[in-house]
């Protein structure tokens, strides 16, 4: 690639042709302040805050950093007193129509906006006040609202809906200073074919859109004497919630996590990783049986929620290649109001089971059908790790003096592939793992084809006599992609993982939310994977059928995967929707 | 949520589906294709319901969404049919300034709704114009081809009931 020079703040560097002026400044060591921005995701150029002075021979002029290309010889200033003014005033424009109610807000402390209002010295806040458009909340979905009063309408949000998720239920509606970004017909976001994957508030630079917050709920439950409040963390957790307390993108919080959650006063502090084994137990032997009694295939994982409700509102007829197990939230769920339940002597009514998720759609997955295998519903509350995040700063515990603790048993035992599952291939690593053990009695551990943030990867693996050919894929416009090849009869896999979210659980909709500047440029994906990775590389045990306490539980209450029992309990059903629904 | 769908019932014809799908099946590969759909299913429909946007969408693959934030943006799209009688209140400098902007909320307080909707019976539908060239008889308006001058709030009431 032919390279072109350019003076940013008077130092020249060397940068390939086609890098945008945002990417030279940042290559100089300088950020540039985005709010639209996305990388290849939101190329729009419509915020005008990272606006930055250039000259190309003709004098200075701002452009837009985030889209403008480099040109030979271009001098950059990204900090003269004419970009500050510029964007100091769209701040306050912005400000000017924004519902200023910051010490309420759920994103203050991190707000891009409020944070650049005050890097760029914002002094007045109301300085252009006059009309402003009130709009009411959207609640109708069950995992998030909407509140328009403090969208900047920088359209993040819609472009991960319809291009990284190939959904679209958002955009932006009417024009000009009418102009909010809301669902066709102004329906509520609950009314459409929305699948709750929570891409849209991982991305929002503000507090226009959050999650149902239930750590109050959680919080009463705990302070019940009639309940036995149970935990359950998911492997994604661990691997994302120690950037609430400032650690870097990376940080494993596993220890730290259960001690504090121990602080929060749960009963028993338990693993959903215990879940994940439970699930590979289950999958690999409806894996085997389709296989062997001709049963539909490619068959395709159901651990992610919003995956499920892709396929339910958008391949309603590819449903029968959904694996029928439970995710491992719910898994975890059933068995302990049931197996647990029986095994304390407790009354299943009386356990308020909490999970913690990296996920906004396992909120709205405790609410399905056929998730209540002891005649209540398997999970009570769903929190995602910022929930978490703020529960844990509520009670004042010092995360990061925390000793490390470890989870409860038995639930709380787990293996090196149950930890994986938080990220893409990771389902698929654990099943095969288990799968070569059960039909060649071979020990694999490492399988790194099916490993790292590609969108969709393929191989094929030799397993006794079978190739068995996997795909995975994550984003579900990369599912689209899968499962496109399945309805026309192209796609040759057998087994397939999907997840909703690109690069997997590690970058659920749940998760802490990074700052653009900084997700443009750091793969968090690959970053919280790594963390994943590592524990399983440091776990004695690494396959799910090697877990002692899945053993115990099949040996106590299961008798064998697939067994009547285990169908009852860990087994669900789906049902067909629509888009587009009238 | 204040949805807006029309409380119109639709009355499409499969003749004008069949129209419809004809126009989409012609278009749809095409690069931009959507605007001049849209434009096409307003000359057969005379407006764009969801029942409309639906077929759009089922049949391109383009998000509903999509549709709709299209034709909300531009003017010369409507989600309301046309009503028996529309009426049309010139909000132009020379009318807003004798009043016509208090016409224009009167009326759409009395028909229940909003500018550029139609009334649940199909009766009325109301929009708002600029200078028809009348200002001499300021405030205007007009009901279908009957033009109505040197209007007082009071007026409404009376010229609605003309065409009761």
């Amino acid at each position: 690639m032919e390279n072109i020079t350019v003076k940013v703040n008077g130092c020249e560097i060397s940068v390939p042709k086609g890098t945008t002026v945002l990417e030279a400044a940042h290559m100089a060591g300088i950020e540039i302040p985005t709010l639209c921005y996305m990388k290849e995701i939101n190329e729009i150029g419509a915020c005008r805050i990272c606006v930055t002075e250039v000259n190309e021979g003709r004098g200075f002029r701002l452009v837009a950093a985030c889209v403008y290309p480099c040109s030979n010889n271009m001098e950059i200033l990204t900090s003269s007193p004419k970009v500050i003014e510029s964007r100091k005033k769209t701040l306050e424009l912005i400000l000017s129509t924004h519902d200023r109610k910051c010490l309420s807000c759920v994103r203050s402390g991190n707000c891009e906006l409020q944070k650049l209002c005050k890097d760029y010295g914002v002094e007045d806040a109301s300085k252009y006040d006059g009309t402003r458009n009130e709009y009411e909340i959207d609640d109708t979905a069950a995992h998030m609202y909407r509140d328009n009063n403090k969208c900047i309408l920088c359209r993040r949000c819609v472009a991960v809906c319809s291009k990284t998720q190939g959904i679209g239920v958002i955009g932006a509606n009417e024009r000009g200073f009418k102009t909010f970004i809301g669902s066709a017909f102004d329906m509520g976001l609950g009314e459409t074919s929305c699948v709750s994957c929570g891409q849209c508030i991982a991305v929002c630079p503000v507090g226009a859109i959050a999650e149902k917050d239930f750590t109050k709920e959680v919080l009463a439950a705990i302070a019940d004497p009639e309940k036995t409040v149970l935990v359950q963390t998911a492997p994604a957790v661990r691997a994302g919630l120690a950037e609430c307390f400032g650690n870097p993108i990376g940080t494993n919080a596993e220890g730290k996590m259960a001690a504090a959650l121990r602080r929060l006063g749960f009963d028993k502090v338990f693993d959903t990783d215990f879940a994940a084994d439970l699930t590979i137990m289950e999958e690999a032997n409806e894996f085997v049986e389709r296989v062997s009694n001709g049963g539909t295939l490619p068959m395709i994982t159901s651990c992610s929620p919003g995956w499920v409700k892709f396929c339910e509102h958008y391949y309603p007829d590819l449903l029968d290649h959904l694996s029928t197990c439970k995710s491992p939230q719910q898994m975890f769920g059933a068995t302990a109001k049931t197996y647990y339940a029986q095994k304390m002597g407790l009354d299943p009514k009386n356990i308020v089971m909490v999970s913690i998720m990296p996920c906004t759609a396992k909120k709205f997955e405790i609410g399905r059908p056929d998730q209540s295998a002891a005649g209540v519903p398997d999970v009570d509350y769903a929190l995602t790790t910022r929930e978490l995040g703020r529960m844990i700063e509520r009670a004042g515990i010092l995360f990061n003096s925390l000793p490390d603790e470890k989870f409860d048993d038995p639930l709380g035992i787990s293996t090196g592939a149950g930890v994986i599952f938080g990220a893409t291939g990771g389902v698929m690593e654990a099943a095969l793992r288990t799968a070569v053990h059960t039909l060649t009695g071979q020990t694999v551990t490492d399988l790194p084809e099916v490993r790292g943030t590609e969108g969709i990867k393929e191989a094929t693996y030799k397993v006794g006599d079978l190739d068995v050919k996997v795909a995975v894929a994550s984003g579900l416009s990369n599912a689209r992609v899968i499962l496109d090849k399945i309805r026309s009869g192209e796609c040759d896999a057998q087994f397939i993982e999907i997840m909703a979210c690109p690069g997997g659980c590690v970058n659920g909709g749940g998760q802490p939310q990074v700052p653009m500047g900084i997700r443009n440029f750091v793969d968090i994906r690959a970053e919280r994977a790594k963390v994943l990775y590592d524990l399983d590389k440091s776990m004695p045990l690494r396959q799910s059928h090697e877990n002692p306490a899945i053993k115990q539980v099949y040996e106590e209450f299961f008798e064998k995967p697939g067994s009547h029992k285990a169908h009852e309990v860990l087994h669900t059903s789906y049902v067909k929707r629509t888009v587009n629904e009238i | 949520m204040n949805s807006a769908k029309s409380t119109v019932p639709f009355k499409g014809t499969p003749e004008q589906e069949a129209q419809l799908i004809a126009v989409i099946d012609e278009k749809k590969d095409d690069q931009g294709s959507l605007m001049p759909i849209l434009q096409k299913a307003q000359e057969i429909y005379g407006y764009l319901p969801i029942e409309v946007q639906k077929i759009i969408s089922d049949r391109t693959g383009i998000p509903l969404e999509k549709i709709y934030g299209v034709v909300t943006f531009y003017a010369q799209f409507s989600l309301y049919p046309k009503g028996e009688y529309t009426i049309s209140v010139c909000l132009g400098t020379a009318c807003y300034v004798k009043g016509s902007g208090d016409i224009y909320d009167k009326l759409q307080e009395k028909l229940g709704i909003a500018g550029g909707e139609c009334t649940a019976d199909g009766k009325f539908s109301l929009e708002a114009c600029r200078c028809i060239g009348a200002c001499g008889l300021a405030p205007v308006l007009t009901v279908n081809e009957d033009v109505y001058g040197r209007l007082t709030v009071d007026d409404v009431d009376k010229i609605l009931a003309k065409y009761a």
